[in-house]
């Protein structure tokens, strides 16, 4: 009976391994820093950008089944939200309106950026979720590109993203007045600027997923997931599919816009390049390997994913160039050959993942009994 | 005038290149409901193989004549080799897996198959050889070359071939039936699974001759070029109906002319403010209009919604 109050949910921990879990996350920006250097701590942090970034796609691709390859697009419109208005790039488009560009803070970008992404998200989804889930899958595969090519070339005749070059100079995050760029001082602890930014990934995180797990248990995530297992059945129910699915969809667009934010902040810069459809597939893979509609599945799909590529720059390079004396194979396009084979051994003999969800799981096996019956 | 015409020309021989593509989709999808990601990354990996058939078999002071069909004959048979492959492993396991299982492998595919292409052929572009003497003629002003002539006539050549096997052969009859009702084809005595994979072979068949055709026209190919490609032959397929052979060859022959008109006037429409740098969200834009206003496409009888 409490497996089935708690839909979803996967295999829970108790409360005391969440203390310990969470103590231990505290922590670890200065374990890491002092077992593997600053380099890695900074890796952390963008793992958790992408963690959140899977986090999003979860609520799109695991509880609602809506295939979104573009996903990155959204990151990229909440990314250049805050370049454009946390910079002094905006002198350069309209020098009279804004003699040294717009410096908004960043945390009104913030929700300015999730209502974008979601607006955004509604647009490409109105007239294309009516239809069957494959034609969502190529549309945001297409609208993935269209936004690369505006964000390249809408450098002319008014200068607006900067083309290539992209934006540069974009103010750091600061809250309550502390800038997060430099080192501060609390209680006589010291955290650098990684630290910070940490923290703060960190809460953002934590928010997205009380958000999911709320969403999952709720009447609308329990709609989501009826709609992903049989949409004519849901509709049937008296779910109002098309709505339904719109919103999943512009939830999953505002989480990324947010995680946009967070990154141009960090990098200080945002250029084209960082939202190519590698990064898209990159967070898909998250999502699907990690175990699609499961939360801490895809948190160690985000996880796993994220410090993959450091651990085979790392490792990759010396090793070739040890047995072969050169690096035949780059680690870059050994990374997406891994991913690519992944996504599909993944799919053919562990569809559920590495972490599934409970009641994903329940359903394949329900589904391989009556294939054999 | 002569821009115009020169356009339309233009759109012409890309068209009938997206209408090639787009048939290998929709014919996939006509007989298994799944759209086939991975088939742009076939159009590029028949390219490459027949460039380097081609480049090597210059190399051995074959005349071009001979070395052109002979490296296409190759390019198809791996092609053919390389759908057959991809429905064995990615999409007959899944058949009756739900609807996202096909399609997150499909994308592993074309994953795999660009990166492999890109080890294999490297990261830069590569020019295809000059072969015949590529002669301009002179029509009203605008110019078309013999590649371009050569690539309209065999388009249409293997449009109708392809056509008369459908309706007029076994195997097409066996092809239809498996659309309209798979239980019931098997019934009536059809091999399922050989009529999907001689689809799928069909499909990769003509993939190979348009990407040999794109590269030829361009004089270039590259690991990266099956993406849009794809995307947009998709477009085509899903402007002319999806799962509709006479559509798909329509759709790829509108969205070429679509394309090349729009690159060609958008300067002038929006004052200079965009420019042909922006011919690839044509059909983009085209997709979402189709979909929003005509999802069933332009000869599509079924409407598309089926969940």
């Amino acid at each position: 009976m409490k497996q089935l109050l708690s839909p979803g949910g996967g295999t829970q921990p108790t409360k005391f391994t969440l203390c310990l879990m969470f103590a231990a996350v505290l922590l670890l920006p200065f374990a890491t820093d002092a077992l593997l250097g600053r380099g890695w701590v900074r890796i952390m942090d963008f793992a958790m950008l992408y963690i959140m970034l899977a986090l999003g796609l979860n609520i799109v691709v695991g509880y609602a089944g809506l295939l979104d390859l573009g996903y990155i697009a959204f990151f990229a419109v909440g990314a250049y939200c805050y370049a454009l208005t946390g910079s002094p790039h905006l002198a350069l488009a309209f020098p009279l309106l804004f003699p040294d560009g717009l410096h908004l803070s960043f945390w009104l970008v913030v929700p300015l950026a999730a209502l974008l992404a979601g607006g955004f998200g509604v647009l490409l989804g109105a007239p294309t979720l009516r239809l069957r889930g494959d034609y969502l899958a190529i549309v945001t595969l297409g609208f993935g590109e269209i936004i690369r090519i505006f964000m390249n070339n809408l450098n002319a005749p008014i200068n607006l993203t900067n083309g290539p070059q992209g934006i540069s100079r974009i103010d750091p995050i600061s809250m309550a007045g502390v800038s997060l760029n430099a080192t501060q001082e609390i209680f006589g602890i010291v955290l650098p600027s990684v630290h910070l930014y940490f923290y703060l990934f960190l809460g953002f995180a934590a928010l997205v997923v009380f958000v999911s797990q709320r969403l999952e248990k709720s009447r609308i995530g329990r709609a989501w997931m009826a709609i992903r297992e049989d949409e004519i059945a849901a509709s049937s129910m008296g779910i109002n599919t098309r709505n339904l699915k719109l919103l999943a969809f512009a939830m999953g667009a505002m989480f990324g816009g947010v995680s946009g934010t967070l990154f141009a902040g960090f990098q200080g810069f945002v250029s084209p390049e960082s939202f190519s459809l590698m990064e898209s597939i990159m967070v898909l893979c998250m999502v699907v390997l990690g175990g699609m509609g499961n939360i801490y599945g895809v948190i160690l799909g985000g996880l796993l994913l994220a410090l993959l590529p450091e651990v085979l720059r790392h490792s990759v390079v010396p090793l070739q160039q040890a047995l072969f004396g050169k690096t035949l194979i780059d680690p870059e396009s050994l990374r997406m050959l891994l991913f690519g084979t992944a996504l599909i051994v993944v799919m053919l003999y562990r569809p559920a993942g590495i972490w599934p969800s409970r009641v994903r799981r329940r359903e394949l096996e329900t589904d391989e009994a009556a294939e054999i019956v | 005038m002569e821009i115009f015409l020169q356009q339309i020309i233009n759109g012409l021989v890309q068209g009938s290149v997206y209408a090639l593509v787009a048939l290998g989709y929709t014919m996939v999808y006509g007989i298994l409901g799944l759209i086939n990601f991975a088939h742009g990354e076939v159009v590029m990996v028949g390219a490459m193989l027949a460039l380097s058939a081609l480049t090597a078999l210059i190399g051995w002071d074959v005349s071009p004549l001979l070395a052109l069909p002979l490296s296409l004959i190759l390019a198809m048979a791996g092609c053919m080799a390389l759908g057959y492959g991809i429905e064995r492993v990615a999409y007959r396991p899944l058949r009756h897996a739900p609807r996202l299982a096909p399609l997150i492998t499909a994308i592993g595919v074309s994953i795999v198959l660009q990166n492999l292409a890109m080890m294999i052929w490297g990261r830069e572009y590569h020019a295809f050889p000059q072969l015949i003497n590529n002669q301009p003629h002179h029509i009203g002003g605008a110019i078309i070359n013999d590649i371009q002539i050569i690539i309209v006539i065999m388009a249409v050549m293997i449009m109708t071939g392809l056509m008369l096997v459908v309706h007029r052969t076994r195997l097409g009859r066996a092809m239809r039936a498996v659309a309209e009702n798979q239980h019931a084809a098997q019934l009536m005595g059809v091999d399922i699974n050989r009529v999907i994979s001689i689809t799928f072979m069909l499909g990769s068949a003509l993939a190979a001759i348009a990407g040999l055709m794109v590269s030829a026209n361009y004089g270039l190919a590259h690991y990266y070029m099956g993406f849009m490609l794809g995307l947009k032959a998709f477009t085509a397929a899903v402007l002319g109906g999806i799962g509709n052979l006479r559509g798909a060859m329509l759709g790829g022959l509108l969205l070429g002319l679509i394309e090349s008109l729009g690159a060609g006037y958008i300067g002038d429409l929006t004052g200079g403010f965009l420019g042909s740098q922006y011919q690839d969200v044509f059909a983009f834009f085209v997709l979402i209009a189709v979909l929003v206003f005509r999802p069933s496409g332009l000869l599509g009888e079924r409407l598309a919604e089926r969940a």
